[in-house]
């Protein structure tokens, strides 16, 4: 099922100090968190995202720190997925993890604005903008991703594994 | 074809013979790490998996240095989180007055050898890179599956090749190289990729300025810098441990996605400006740009060897009055040394603030907080918008020669520019 949603839209190279400043990484509350998320690039952001928006950004999105707050912080806020031109490593990893959409589509993230409505298909790679119509393609996922992606992140996938090998030492 | 350093650690823990660049591989891993800011995510997440014990707990390493001594209660309430599991699984775990820093404990307890696959819940892992390891930074929950299973998913990175040669003025130090690298690539320059750093200057670099180079690799948004073994790693080495360990270098045919040769020759000391550490200048072109504050410190910059030439600065010469000096050192070895070699005293008498160790300022925790319009000149290794405080604070990048030079004269400044 594509999701639909407002777009919220930053520049290039957003830091994990921006999207979560050092100084709420006190708590591991989610929604405390929330309330924090885009502080230091726009203090306002907390107040105005709506569950569903999402975010579209530049290159780097996410660089600096590991803190997987970051992309809580974004999830727990409403943000329905990110769309950047490239992602920080350590962002994308803990993304996929948690089971936030993180989507490379440079051509869209270009031509997309503040408060238009994107469509975005994770499945087939597709993002649409609903306000000037035009379809563009995102980058593919590999076949290990698109795994964690479908078990509904790497805590599961890797349960997973972990119950399918004691079932095997088991059957022993 | 030939295989690099990397490539040759990741095949080797994959059980495999060669690796590619570009595909996903499973890796066992040799340490995973977490601090007082991740550890309590890894640890919830842990528990979430159905297993009672961590993999294997001599090889994961708990280290509380974020805000510790504990800034508030809340900081005190996640380190205890991790204080208490750490003990529990008997892992190895780093209390506070007998370690400091991740980065520079884990090093000085020969915890970080050639050959190893290191991972920790902190960006700056990839400063293990400086031994000959692979290390790179993760989240949370990447750490919490990989304390459960003693593996971990990798995506085999490409590596660039970085070349340095001439001869390196004084005063340029393995800081000073790595914000030029940086400031020549940009911070998403090495995105995904391994920083490989070679060269005749390389090979007469001492391993302090090594570990500084590889630390910062993930600001030029690389999965992680990597440095050959030679006789200054075994010399390191021998010093605090005497675990074997499987070196590997890089073939002569070894395919490399680019290799970038820089001739360090006529560099000058060097600052990153706000906000992003690949605005680089020379400090002496940086004219009249007032400072409040000087950290000298962190994972970067807070060895024994930092110290000292910060020290060598500050000798005989006075804090600006308007500048707050904050020295910190890297661990506890490194103050106890500072301490017996009288460095603390310089520090002292010239105005500075010697501190406990900890990160403290470096992310904007406490011991050093910037207030709205005030600026920094820093060891540190980001200068992002509010990352010392205030959103609208500034900090610079520097090596300790430079912040000891802009201490004293209240302005960012090069070490030439003392009489
Ligand atoms: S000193 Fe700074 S960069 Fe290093 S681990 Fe601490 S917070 Fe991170």
């Amino acid at each position: 099922m594509p999701m639909r949603g407002r777009v919220w839209k930053f520049g290039d190279n957003i830091d994990t100090d921006v999207i979560i400043p050092a100084r709420y990484l006190v708590t591991i509350d989610p929604q405390e968190l929330a309330q924090h998320v885009m502080e230091d690039i726009d203090p306002e952001f907390a107040a105005k995202v709506r569950p569903g928006d999402i975010i579209v950004a530049g290159r780097n999105f996410g660089c600096g720190s590991s803190r997987e707050h970051a992309p809580i912080a974004i999830k727990a806020a409403g943000v329905q997925a990110v769309v950047a031109e490239s992602f920080a490593r350590i962002f994308f990893r803990n993304a996929i993890n948690i089971g936030l959409p993180v989507v490379e589509a440079p051509d869209a993230v270009r031509e997309t604005e503040t408060g238009d409505e994107l469509e975005i298909d994770t499945e087939n790679g597709i993002v649409r903008n609903l306000r000037t119509g035009k379809t563009y393609k995102a980058t593919q996922y590999d076949e290990f991703i698109q795994h964690i992606i479908r078990a509904g992140g790497l805590l599961n996938a890797v349960r997973e594994r972990i119950q399918a090998r004691k079932a095997a030492e088991a059957g022993q | 074809m030939g295989m690099t350093m990397a490539e040759k650690i990741l095949a080797r823990a994959a059980g495999r013979s060669r690796v590619e660049p570009g595909e996903i591989v499973e890796v066992a891993v040799d340490l995973v790490m977490t601090n007082d800011i991740t550890a309590p995510l890894s640890i919830a997440e842990f528990k979430k998996l159905g297993v009672e014990r961590v993999f294997d707990p001599k090889k994961v390493v708990f280290v509380p240095d974020h805000f510790v001594p504990a800034k508030d209660i809340k900081a005190a309430e996640q380190s205890k989180i991790m204080r208490e599991f750490a003990l529990e699984q008997n892992a190895i775990y780093f209390e506070i007055g007998r370690a400091g820093i991740e980065h520079v404990v884990l090093p000085e307890h020969g915890l970080t050898r050639p050959g190893m696959v290191i991972i920790g819940a902190d960006s700056h892992t990839c400063t293990y890179g400086a031994f000959n390891a692979f290390a790179t930074g993760m989240g949370s929950t990447d750490i919490a599956a990989a304390m459960a299973t003693g593996t971990t998913w990798m995506r085999v990175p490409p590596t660039i090749k970085f070349v340095y040669t001439g001869t390196l003025p004084p005063f340029v130090t393995g800081k000073d190289l790595i914000l030029y690298t940086i400031g020549q690539i940009g911070v998403d320059g090495a995105l995904y990729a391994c920083m490989e750093f070679t060269g005749p200057v390389i090979d007469e670099l001492p391993m302090d300025d090594r570990i500084t180079m590889a630390n910062m690799a993930i600001e030029a948004g690389a999965k992680t810098g990597i440095f050959a073994c030679d006789d200054k790693t075994r010399e390191w080495l021998a010093k605090v441990t005497t675990e074997p360990y499987e070196p590997v270098d890089s073939d002569p045919d070894a395919r490399y996605a680019q290799v970038i040769e820089f001739d360090v020759s006529n560099l000058r000391p060097l600052v990153a400006l706000p906000h992003l550490p690949s605005n680089v200048q020379p400090a002496d072109e940086v004219r009249d740009l007032p400072i409040d504050q000087v950290v000298i410190g962190s994972c970067t910059n807070g060895r024994l060897s930092d110290l000292r030439i910060a020290a060598e600065i500050l000798k005989g010469r006075q804090v600006h009055p308007r500048v707050r000096c904050i020295v910190i050192p890297g661990s506890q070895e490194v103050a106890k040394q500072a301490a017996k070699e009288g460095l603390v005293d310089i520090f002292l008498e010239a105005g500075a603030v010697f501190s406990v160790s900890t990160c403290g300022p470096c992310l904007g925790g406490y011991m050093g907080v910037l207030a709205k319009g005030e600026r920094c000149v820093s060891t540190t290794n980001r200068n992002f918008r509010g990352r010392m405080g205030h959103r609208e604070s500034e900090v610079i990048l520097a090596s300790p020669a430079v912040a000891a030079a802009s201490a004293v004269l209240g302005r960012v400044a090069s070490p030439f520019e003392l009489n």
